[in-house]
């Protein structure tokens, strides 16, 4: 059986891979590209923590093949920082502590990177559906939600106080 | 030392960013499926579609014969463990039931129940490989539900099973493997002198922990019989015990290091997937990987026991409880050990009761295995006892908060089970929730408000540490205990403390089992009391050192210096005229003065605090759709010493979502012929972002005086009173009394439909 190969641009850089029809894109970007960032809770799509942002739209990367990512554009976990400079979602859930396991993060840094893209000053509701297709079963999103909003204000050149001492 | 007042600490109490946070928030950190070698095979499980049945024959020539397939492993490669070899060190389980859950022995126990497991080049051959493996079975009848399974005509899971704790001893063998039984006082004549008797049934369903992460391990055995195993687990020393015993090889021979890991919530206190991945191995000479899939995850992996809990409450008018009895039957599964115990214990401690007695059998039934679950046992019978409590107070018109007051464990209140309370925090529960904004905020119609109360023993056990200060002064403290929720902040917090240096120059790390001594698992919220008493204890060896140091530097007399604050002094005039000489100048000078500065600690901590908490919910139903609304959360705990009271809010809201879940949605659904029908998230539908508002948190601080810095531990207790926090909300929104969980849409309607017109009118 031959595989495909697939081009696409993965966290701004062009990147080939090879892989079988039936592989995910999750599952290539973890076993082809060593990209490990994200991760697989569940493979159908219920969970979130696979979200990468793909054409500019959150997706689940266990619900898309590998070979549909054929020419567009890909930006997982680890393509959210700049280098040594985390993006300010990343910096917030820290602050806030709105991680314990950590599982869940990569797919939520993704999916709120996603709506502050979009949505420069969202609700608490808002904020809430948003997110409401990724699961954490540590923190009970309270924190979660905080360190979105807050991380929004930073985006608009706000300063909010910090919880962190 | 002690470092129980709060008001002298510098760091302790603050909240840095944890040391292991960048690596999580970037992709970096590695879970147990993230890791690869070369050379690496994939593993999968064959397992039994059948609720229970004989294996009457597995033939996997076929599955040898695939291209890629590179070995196969069945019970046969499993060596048999006798009597006196199921039990190891101080860990509660029995070995050779475990083995028997890893791998099914002459039955299929449940559907899902491993009979077979393949190691292949890709997991795509690995799973067709699954197909061409042949199992023949003999589809017996199979029991699930708990008074059936106890039913002296039941079919039986095993034929050695003779119920314990009952006297004389049974000769017939049964599903119930155990009565347990705790009693103070004289029940009968408490219900005599009872102005009013509530009496109830309650029933829950079995839930799962719903850790994201699914289980995950990567095992690699040499040819001279050394192996590696990468897993996530909550305790990677418990991970390298059962996997030797099951596999029959030496502790030694294992090295088992811990990934960081994606949730366990007890769930992963125990193994699956390392003994299969050993023997494939083993047998193909290459590393293996195993992951569970979402799917596998519900069919095979413990939950925790659905059950019924009968409860008969007896109170004068004026409020004072005379008497209380309960009955609690668990789900245990395919091998005995529901946390049935804990459930008869827990759910009585709140409270002071002059005469009690609570019975709790452990019942065999056709599906996975229990496993530990978030205070294992206590949300259940807490659900059905503060509820009955709150059905008691709506029967004597006195509210359910005074209730409480009037009838709650006090300092040197004697528990049903025995101990005798001192240094406890729930009268402080229930005068915070009192003294809340909550409390005092009015409802609107069609709202409702509901109070539960709620306990956990906590544990402490066996904690090793090491302390080393490096050579430009920072410092590297190794622990043995897994971090699922932060607790490495912790430990650095408690040792910069003591040591007197940044909270930034300590790393914390968690050692595999050849870095660090023997650790107990992660689990009964004992990391930051004895990790934390062991992290301590090692740093104040440390200081023991450091001033042996200075004084060599000095040239005087050990016994003339004297440290304070992370510096080393000469103690009085007397000793001589020195600069004080701090931690990292030391450090610099550690080889002319002795060599390496180290310490390392071993401990089985004793004088763990109970936790005790009081849950304040509002709801609002509606009435259409049945769907219950939770408008506002506030959990008040007695936490000991909050060390990083940001880790310690997430507990508590984290273990509030859990019991909003498993009151309001989670369940099993099986069909007729015992197979799982909602092995999904989709279906199996825990709390999400829109489910919840913020989770607010009083952390009520009497500290333990056993602990250096007066650390309870905090992470189980919040998930014991939601379940009747949310009942008890329902019954004060609509009048009605949901006994039965999950309290979903559908029930709601179906109880709506069934009020009598008058009432839903008036509502």
């Amino acid at each position: 059986m031959s595989k495909h190969h697939v081009s696409t641009v993965i966290n701004g850089e062009p990147k080939e891979f090879l892989c079988e029809a039936q592989q995910t894109l999750l599952d290539c970007l973890r076993d082809e590209m060593g990209l490990t960032g994200s991760k697989e809770g569940c493979g159908s799509g219920d969970c979130g923590a696979c979200s990468v942002i793909c054409d500019g739209k959150v997706v689940c990367s266990c619900l898309m093949l590998g070979v549909e990512a054929e020419g567009r554009t890909i930006i997982t976990v680890e393509g959210v920082a700049e280098g040594e400079k985390l993006h300010p979602v990343q910096q917030k859930f820290l602050e806030h502590a709105a991680l314990q396991c950590g599982f869940c993060t990569p797919g939520f840094i993704v999916a709120a990177k996603a709506l502050l893209d979009e949505n420069k000053n969202p609700t608490e509701e808002e904020t809430r559906y948003w997110l409401a297709g990724n699961l954490c079963r540590c923190t009970g999103y309270d924190k979660i939600i905080r360190a979105v909003l807050d991380a929004a204000a930073v985006m608009r050149g706000e300063n909010p106080p910090s919880p962190a001492a | 030392m002690s470092y129980l007042d709060k008001s002298a600490l510098r760091l302790v109490g603050t909240r840095p960013i944890r040391p292991d946070g960048v690596d999580k928030v970037t992709g970096r950190a590695n879970f147990g499926a993230d890791m690869a070698m070369p050379g690496m095979l994939w593993g999968r499980i064959k397992r039994s579609p059948h609720a229970h049945a004989r294996i009457v024959s597995i033939n996997v020539d076929k599955a040898l014969t695939l291209p890629g397939v590179k070995a196969v492993t069945t019970r046969a490669d499993f060596p048999d463990i006798p009597p006196d070899k199921r039990v190891i060190g101080a860990a509660p389980h029995n070995l050779w039931d475990l083995s028997r859950n890893c791998m099914a022995q002459g039955k299929a126990l449940y559907e899902g129940h491993a009979v077979a497991a393949v190691a292949a080049t890709s997991p795509d051959i690995a799973e067709q490989a699954l197909d061409l493996i042949e199992v023949q079975y003999e589809v017996l009848p199979h029991v699930m539900d708990v008074e059936a399974a106890m039913a002296p005509d039941a079919p039986l899971l095993h034929d050695n099973v003779f119920t314990a704790g009952i006297e004389p001893k049974p000769t017939k063998p049964s599903n119930i493997t155990k009565m347990v039984r705790f009693a103070k006082g004289d029940v009968e004549a408490g219900f005599k002198e009872a102005d009013i008797i509530v009496e109830q049934r309650y029933t829950t369903k079995p839930v799962h922990q719903g850790y994201i992460e699914p289980h995950a391990c990567l095992v690699s055995v040499g040819a001279d019989g050394q192996c590696t195993i990468f897993s996530s687990s909550q305790g990677q020393f418990m991970v390298r015990a059962y996997t030797s015993r099951i596999c029959g090889a030496d502790i030694a021979s294992i090295r088992a290091i811990p990934a960081e890991i994606g949730g366990g919530f007890g769930g992963k206190t125990i193994i699956y997937l390392e003994p299969l991945a050993y023997m494939l191995s083993k047998k193909s000479g290459r590393p293996v990987k195993m992951v569970m899939s979402r799917e596998e995850v519900f069919r095979a992996t413990g939950p925790t026991s659905g059950a019924v809990v009968e409860v008969k409450l007896g109170a004068k008018k004026d409020g004072h409880i005379t008497a209380a009895r309960t009955v609690l039957k668990y789900q245990a599964g395919a091998f005995p050990g529901s946390p049935v115990q804990q459930g008869c214990i827990c759910s009585l401690a709140v409270y002071d009761l002059p005469n009690a007695e609570t019975i709790g059998y452990d019942v065999l039934c056709n599906r996975a295995k229990v496993a530990a679950y978030r205070a294992p046992g206590a949300p259940i019978g807490s659900f059905a006892v503060e509820s009955c409590v709150d059905e008691l107070a709506r029967e004597l018109r006195i509210d359910p908060l005074e209730l409480r007051e009037i009838n709650g464990a006090k300092e040197g209140t004697k528990a049903t089970h025995g101990p005798t309370w001192v240094n406890i925090g729930y009268q402080k529960t229930l005068e915070a929730a009192r003294a809340s904004e909550h409390l005092k905020t009015p409802l609107k119609p069609g709202q409702g408000r509901g109070i539960a109360s709620g306990y956990w023993h906590n544990a402490g056990g066996e904690s090793s540490a090491a302390c080393h200060i490096n050579e430009d002064g920072t410092v590297t403290v190794t622990e043995g205990h897994p971090d699922i929720g932060g607790s490495r902040a912790s430990m650095a917090l408690m040792v910069a403390e003591v040591l007197g240096v940044p909270f930034e120059n300590v790393r914390p790390v968690v050692g595999d089992t050849t870095a660090i001594g023997f650790s107990a698992s992660t689990g009964g919220s004992r990391v930051t009391f004895a990790g934390g008493m062991a992290v301590t204890q090692a740093a104040e060896k440390v200081i023991v050192e450091l001033k042996k140091r200075a004084a060599v530097i000095w040239d005087i007399s050990p016994e003339a210096v004297e440290w304070k604050d992370g510096k080393v002094y000469p103690a009085g005039p007397n000793a001589g005229s020195f600069e004080p000489l701090s931690l990292s100048e030391i450090a610099g000078k550690a080889a002319r003065t002795g060599g390496p500065i180290s310490a390392e600690v071993q401990i089985n901590a004793q004088g763990q605090g109970p936790g005790f908490t009081t849950h304040i919910c509002d709801v609002e139903v509606d009435r259409e759709t049945g769907y219950v609304k939770i408008l506002r959360y506030t959990a008040i705990q007695d936490v000991g010493r909050a060390i990083h009271p940001s880790y310690v809010e997430g507990q508590m809201q984290g273990g509030v979502a859990q019991g909003v879940g498993w009151a309001l949605n989670e369940e099993y659904v099986y069909d007729k012929d015992g197979r799982l029908e909602n092995p999904g998230f989709l279906d199996y539908r825990v709390p999400v972002a829109s489910d919840m508002p913020m989770i607010d948190t009083i952390m009520i601080e009497v500290p333990n005086p056993r602990h250096p810095f007066g650390a309870r531990g905090v992470g189980e207790v919040p998930i014991v009173p939601p379940m009747a926090a949310v009942a008890n909300a329902i019954a004060d929104a609509t009048g009605i009394r949901m006994r039965d969980l999950p309290m979903s849409p559908p029930k709601l309607r179906a109880a709506f439909d069934a009020e009598p017109p008058a009432r839903a009118a008036a509502e």
